[in-house]
C-alpha cells in the first residue's frame, strides 16, 4: 500500500473526510483531531461514535458531515458498536464474501470514554478486537453545558462543581485513562495532542498496522468549557504537553516511551492562567490549589519518565 | 438558507449523501473574518491543517483561498500562522467593518 509522506503539503492532497458544515461550535478542538486521524489512514475506515458534541454537532437531522461509513447507537457503547461491526467483518472475510482490508475506529469524547462507555471499552479491549479507540479528552461533558466528568482536572470549575467560597471547583484528579487502558496489556496505547499533529499522525499510522485493540487519548481543548479564547485550542494543546500536563507517550506491548520532551518544562500556571475554569486558584485563599496541582503534574510526569527509563533498560 | 418541511424529509430522515453537511453554511456564525496576505505567506499549510471547519481550500499542495461559506472565525489560523520575517499572512478583521 502507497503511504503518504507525513508533511502537510503531500497530506492536503488528499481528500479530507470529515467535511465542512458541520455545526461544531467555532475553534472546536476536536474536528481538527478527526480530521488528522483520517488523514492518516490509508484504508477505508468505518468509525462508530459514542454520543457527544462530536456525533451531536456532525449529524444533525438531514446532514452528515462523514464521507466514511459512520454509526452512532448511543452513549455508553461505541466501543462495542464498532467491536460487533468488526467482528461482522471477520466473518464475511472468512466466507469469501469481502477481501478489502477494512480499519474500525470508535470515536468518544471523554464522557463517552472515561465515565459512561467504560465498561464498553474495557470489554472491547478486553476480548481483543482489531479497532482503535479514539478519546477526544476536552475534560467535562462539554455537549450538554459543561458538567464535570472524571477526566475534569483537578480544581476546574463545572457546572456540577462550581467555584465558590465553600467548594473551590472540582477537588479530586483526573483518571489516567491511558494507563488505564495499558493496563488492560492491549498492544498499543498512546496520548496525542493535534498541537503535534506529526506526533499525532504517526501514532494512528502505526496503531492501524499493529493487529488487536489500541486505545488513543487526544486532547482537544473546549473554549466554551474551558472558558478561553476562541482562537486557543492548538495553542492551549501545545501549553498542555509544554507543562507536561498532558505528556505524549505510547505504551507499546508494555513498553512506554515518551514521544514529545519538552525542551522546557514550562510551569502549570502557563497553561492554567488562559482558562477561565481555573480563575478562582489564583485568588489568594486558593494558593494551595496551584500548588498542589503542580505536584501532581511533576509527580506523574516522574513517574513516566521513570516508566519510559525502565522500558528503554529492558 | 431554507429548511425543508416534513413531506420533502426522507421517512426516518435517513441521510443519503455522505458529506450532505457540505450543504449547510455555516459562514453566518462568524464576527471576525480572516484576511489571507499572500505575499506573508511561506506555504507552511499550518492553517490548513488546523482549521475546525475545513474553511481553507488546498490544491496540488498549496494552500488556496478561505472558503467563507464556512468558516466561523474563530481564528486559530491567525494565532497559528508563523508569517514572514515577524509579519502574519493571516489577519482578523470585525466583520461589517
Amino acid at each position: 500500500m502507497a503511504t503518504t509522506p507525513l508533511t502537510l503539503r503531500e497530506l492536503s492532497k488528499k481528500e479530507v473526510l470529515l467535511t465542512a458544515g458541520h455545526r461544531m461550535c467555532s475553534g472546536c478542538g476536536a474536528p481538527p483531531v478527526v480530521k488528522m486521524v483520517l488523514l492518516a489512514s490509508e484504508y477505508p475506515v468505518v468509525a462508530a461514535n459514542a454520543t457527544g458534541c462530536l456525533e451531536v454537532c456532525t449529524c444533525i437531522s438531514e446532514y452528515t458531515a462523514w464521507k466514511i461509513p459512520w454509526i452512532h447507537s448511543a452513549f455508553e457503547n461505541a466501543a462495542a458498536t464498532i467491536a460487533g461491526v468488526e467482528t461482522m467483518y471477520r466473518s464475511l472475510k472468512k466466507q469469501g464474501k469481502i477481501d478489502k482490508e477494512i480499519k474500525f475506529i470508535a470515536f468518544g469524547g471523554d464522557g463517552g470514554t472515561y465515565d459512561i462507555g467504560f465498561q464498553s471499552l474495557s470489554g472491547a479491549m478486553e476480548r481483543g478486537h482489531d479497532m482503535l479507540y479514539i478519546c477526544y479528552d476536552n475534560g467535562a461533558y462539554m455537549n450538554t453545558g459543561i458538567q464535570r466528568s472524571s477526566a475534569t482536572p483537578f480544581g476546574a470549575d463545572t457546572t456540577t462543581c462550581p467555584a465558590g467560597s465553600v467548594v473551590p471547583g472540582k477537588l479530586q484528579k483526573r483518571k489516567d485513562i491511558t494507563k488505564i487502558m495499558a493496563a488492560h496489556g492491549i498492544p498499543y496505547a498512546a496520548q496525542a495532542s493535534p498541537s503535534h499533529w506529526q506526533d499525532l499522525m504517526k501514532k494512528v499510522k502505526k496503531a492501524l498496522e499493529i493487529k488487536g485493540p489500541k486505545f488513543m487519548n487526544i486532547i482537544a481543548p473546549c473554549n466554551r468549557g474551558w472558558r478561553s479564547a476562541t482562537d486557543d485550542a492548538i495553542l492551549l494543546s501545545r501549553l498542555a504537553v509544554e507543562t507536561c500536563y498532558f505528556p505524549l507517550y505510547e505504551v507499546e506491548n508494555g513498553a512506554t516511551k515518551i514521544t514529545v520532551t519538552p525542551r522546557e518544562k514550562k510551569p502549570l500556571v502557563d497553561f492554567l492562567k488562559p482558562q477561565g475554569r481555573f480563575k478562582h486558584m489564583f485568588a489568594p485563599e486558593n494558593e494551595w490549589m496551584l500548588k498542589q496541582a503542580q505536584e501532581d503534574v511533576d509527580k506523574e510526569w516522574e513517574k513516566l519518565q521513570r516508566e519510559a527509563k525502565a522500558s528503554e533498560v529492558s | 438558507m431554507k429548511l425543508k418541511g416534513w413531506k420533502e424529509v426522507t421517512p426516518g430522515a435517513v441521510v443519503t449523501k455522505a458529506g450532505s453537511a457540505e450543504e449547510f453554511k455555516t459562514g453566518s456564525w462568524r464576527s471576525f473574518r480572516p484576511v489571507w496576505l499572500e505575499e506573508n505567506c511561506i506555504q507552511c499549510m499550518f492553517c490548513w491543517i488546523f482549521c475546525p471547519d475545513m474553511a481553507i481550500e488546498a490544491k496540488n499542495g498549496k494552500r488556496g483561498v478561505f472558503k467563507y461559506d464556512y468558516c466561523k472565525g474563530c481564528g486559530i489560523c491567525a494565532l497559528e500562522c508563523p508569517g514572514k520575517k515577524g509579519k502574519k499572512a493571516i489577519v482578523m478583521e470585525e466583520e461589517g467593518k
